[in-house]
């Protein structure tokens, strides 16, 4: 004889709104909040997730209309471009110059990996997960997460700004390096626009630093009762790892943005190397090292490259058990996995550098500790299949997004050892091969993760359900379009062709990559506007959604236990947890869910104990 | 029917919503601070590793540069900024007991000790500045001899990390003010022991920092 089923406490009481006021008023601090600061100037760790996750998806769209520009570029090379490009490049004709053109492939990547990727994960999920799935009211510092939030739209403003100022936006990549973008008379971009995108970078930086703050404080501090470390989910656990990567490698690319600015602005020299003559400039008084931004650059950015992906595995690990109806396969090696790609993180940043002069031990050193990170991937790999394997899957569009995210993770991953090798970096060094790389990496894992976590966590957001047809018609379109759009950069990159040109065909050798390029592109463009049927079923949702209770997917987590949306104070029923959060199928009940807060009465356990 | 499940006794105003009690919140403000430490370790560690690089590059014009800072008022310097950590200490443990009238004495000297640093500090700045000695912003950098441009990047060093340092300290004196002004306002003492304790973790910090800053940049 079977257990009863979890009688789910949740839902005896379903009835959102109300519920959460009254958890809040029985905390004895329950008054009257203004429109700002119940909306705008926000503390609750939810509505700043909200806010967070709004204005990435926005940026989102920015970030991709900026590839867009690109893509056009190096399809139709300086060709007008429809409908804006009259509006947007008039003084060219219509055109976008050469000069235009290094501004959109570095705002490009400034938006997505500043303004989407980083803040999406840590800021948006984080913060609106954390306290809901540890069992805390809010996180620990709720002023200085405010901050974190509203710190991000100086940033927004100055990159923006930079596309007005005298010569336009910084143009000098992602990376800046020196002298590009030390010395003002480099290019266009290098005047103020530079000066801008450093600032902006700055506020970022900040804001980055009082979220991981408060993420790992709240990680460690604020646990429900019950809730030890090892049966926190892996979102958690992901995102208290990225916490330190972030807290630790970020300061030090804020120090070497203070002293590039210092180079800019006052005149000190701590990249600029001596006697260089830039566009007929004085000659410079020099003694510092361009090589060593490359350092300090890296040093913060490669660990980024796992801040920008950690949670998303983490999210996906969720998805993948909830769906699959399973346990998770191999939790504990999950979180050592994932700790041991952020402890390696740390020691692999040469791999960037491996053609910018470096001696051939080091780079030896830093080609296999890189390639040690394929170990932890693997088993992380390994454990998501293991996973699915035999379990009862539901395709749900969370579900199908997170089987995208573990397949794009493969390829993006496999074509990361092929640059640790230094002989074959050397080669396909700077090409479209590391653009395929990473967008592999970024947008086929990181953000496919996000659709299906956005999918996921929408109902506990909002109390109502995404549109499942919109959003499995929005995969479809988004995934197919994806891969044609990046997978033949491979094939770009193994012929050759570099990077961050503006017309690549200028060069005979790739002339004949034009027709491909024009393929991607317009594969491109079907991404780019298949979002738009995320944003509408995003926003449609909120209003027009089916309406659901507390637990719609069956799943364990305590924030499933919360009201949806929870109020000011998340619990109105205590959370105590007395079990990991993958106790899916478990024998002897009848529902195929355990929830972590589900309490097993004596007898009961002493009947399953006797096989009654 | 929720306040049956949610057995929660009455919160102290001094301890907010999201934490159960006072123990806890404080536990949270001290691990919060010890964290933000543990990042500005690594941002004055990206400073540091610039100047052991530079330095090792550029020995003779270090050590020569190095020689025109006067080494007396780094000391006296070093020796002002340790006693107002002393005071600083003092200060939290009269809070820690309530002690209103030690309490305001220990704080007014830390921040007057620290101020009197800023100043002595400004001093400095100014005659580097007057000796020509103060390569920034266009400003004549009047260098005989040899190793001009190793000089000149200690100088463009020098100025770079005390500059970050003082920052912190103007940060540091206007937290410790508020707390001054809120103690003579009568807000009882005992409420603040929490904030500074930790603001004390924040000046003890910003003081070692300036012990590894005056022998790198004074001494060798």
């Amino acid at each position: 004889m079977s257990t009863h089923a979890p009688a789910d406490t949740a839902h005896a009481h379903d009835d959102h709104d109300s519920h959460g006021h009254a958890a809040h008023d029985s905390h004895g601090h329950g008054h009257e909040l203004s429109f700002f600061q119940k909306y705008v100037f926000s503390t609750d760790h939810k509505v700043i997730g909200i806010q967070f996750l709004i204005t990435t998806l926005l940026m989102l769209m920015v970030g991709g209309a900026l590839a867009l520009g690109v893509r056009w570029q190096l399809a139709y090379r300086f060709s007008t471009m429809p409908i804006v490009g009259q509006l947007v490049f008039a003084n060219e004709g219509g055109q976008i110059s050469p000069e235009f053109y290094t501004m959109l492939f570095t705002m490009h990547a400034t938006v997505m990996i500043f303004l989407v990727i980083i803040p999406i994960l840590a800021g948006a999920f984080g913060n609106f997960l954390i306290p809901l799935m540890i069992g805390a009211d809010d996180m620990a510092f709720p002023t200085l997460n405010m901050l974190s939030y509203w710190f991000m739209w100086p940033a927004i403003f100055f990159f923006g700004l930079s596309f007005f100022v005298e010569g336009g936006a910084s143009s000098g990549g992602w990376t800046n390096y020196p002298p590009l973008s030390a010395i003002r008379a480099a290019a266009p971009g290098s005047q103020d626009g530079q000066t801008l995108w450093l600032i902006g970078v700055t506020f970022i930086g900040v804001s980055s630093m009082m979220g991981s703050v408060n993420y790992m404080t709240t990680i460690i501090n604020m646990r429900a009762p019950g809730m030890t470390l090892f049966r926190m989910p892996m979102t958690i656990w992901a995102m208290f790892i990225t916490a330190i990567l972030q807290a630790f490698a970020l300061p030090v690319l804020t120090a070497a943005g203070f002293m590039i600015l210092a180079d800019r602005t006052i005149g000190t020299c701590f990249f600029i190397p001596g006697g260089l003559t830039v566009n007929n400039t004085p000659t410079t008084v020099g003694g510092g090292q361009a090589l060593l931004w490359q350092h300090l650059f890296w040093f913060y950015s490669h660990p980024a490259v796992y801040i920008m992906l950690l949670p998303a595995m983490g999210m996906v690990s969720d998805m993948l058990s909830c769906f699959s109806r399973k346990p998770l396969f191999g939790y504990k090696p999950m979180v050592y996995s994932i700790a041991a790609i952020a402890g390696l993180g740390f020691i692999v940043w040469g791999h960037h550098m491996f053609i910018s002069g470096m001696n051939p031990a080091l780079g030896m050193t830093f080609m296999i500790s890189t390639m040690m990170i394929a170990l932890p991937s693997a088993v992380k790999t390994f454990n998501w299949l293991g996973t699915m394997w035999g379990g009862n899957i539901q395709f749900t569009t969370p579900m199908i997004n997170s089987i995208a995210f573990v397949s794009m993770f493969v390829v993006g991953g496999l074509s990361g050892i092929f640059m640790a090798a230094v002989p074959v970096d050397i080669y396909i060094h700077d090409t479209y091969f590391i653009v395929a790389h990473f967008h592999y990496v970024l947008f086929g894992a990181t953000l496919f993760g996000c659709f299906g976590a956005i999918h996921y966590w929408f109902p506990k957001m909002w109390g109502r359900m995404m549109n499942e047809t919109a959003g499995k018609i929005h995969f479809v379109i988004s995934f197919i379009a994806f891969n044609f759009t990046f997978f033949p950069m491979h094939f770009l990159g193994a012929a050759g062709m570099p990077r961050r040109l503006a017309d690549p065909y200028n060069y005979p050798y790739l002339e004949h990559l034009l027709p491909l390029n024009q393929f991607m592109t317009w594969s491109a463009i079907v991404m780019g506007f298949a979002q738009f049927i995320l944003l509408a079923n995003f926003f449609l949702s909120i209003k027009y959604g089916k309406r659901v209770g507390r637990n719609p997917w069956n799943a364990n987590g305590l924030e499933w236990t919360a009201p949806s949306p929870p109020g000011h104070g998340n619990f109105d029923i205590l959370p105590v947890v007395y079990r990991g959060p993958y106790e899916y199928a478990t024998p002897n009940l009848d529902v195929d869910y355990f929830p972590q807060t589900q309490y097993v009465p004596v007898e009961q356990r002493v009947n399953v104990a006797h096989g009654h | 029917m929720t306040t049956e499940t949610m057995p929660h006794t009455p919160h102290p105003h001094t301890v907010a919503h999201q934490f159960d009690d006072a123990t806890q919140q404080r536990e949270a403000s001290e691990l919060g601070m010890w964290i933000f430490l543990c990042t500005e370790i690594m941002f004055f560690g990206g400073l540091f590793l610039a100047y052991a690089i530079y330095r090792h590059q550029g020995y003779a014009g270090f050590a020569a540069a190095s020689h025109k800072l006067d080494v007396l008022m780094g000391t006296f310097n070093t020796a002002i900024l340790l006693t107002s950590s002393l005071f600083m200490v003092f200060a939290a443990h009269a809070a820690e007991h309530g002690d209103r009238k030690h309490f305001v004495r220990s704080l007014s000297l830390t921040i007057g000790l620290g101020t009197l640093f800023l100043l002595i500090k400004a001093y400095e700045y100014y005659l580097k500045y007057e000796h020509g000695l103060m390569p920034l912003g266009g400003l004549p950098f009047h260098w005989e001899g040899e190793h001009r441009t190793q000089a000149h990047q200690f100088f463009n060093l020098y100025y770079l990390m005390t500059v970050v340092h003082a920052l912190h300290m103007v940060i540091g004196l206007a937290i410790l003010g508020i707390y001054l002004a809120q103690a003579t306002h009568d807000k009882p003492v005992s409420e603040l022991a929490s904030r500074v304790h930790i603001t004390g973790l924040y000046w003890h910090f910003v003081d070692v920092v300036w012990v590894f800053l005056f022998p790198l940049l004074y001494l060798i």
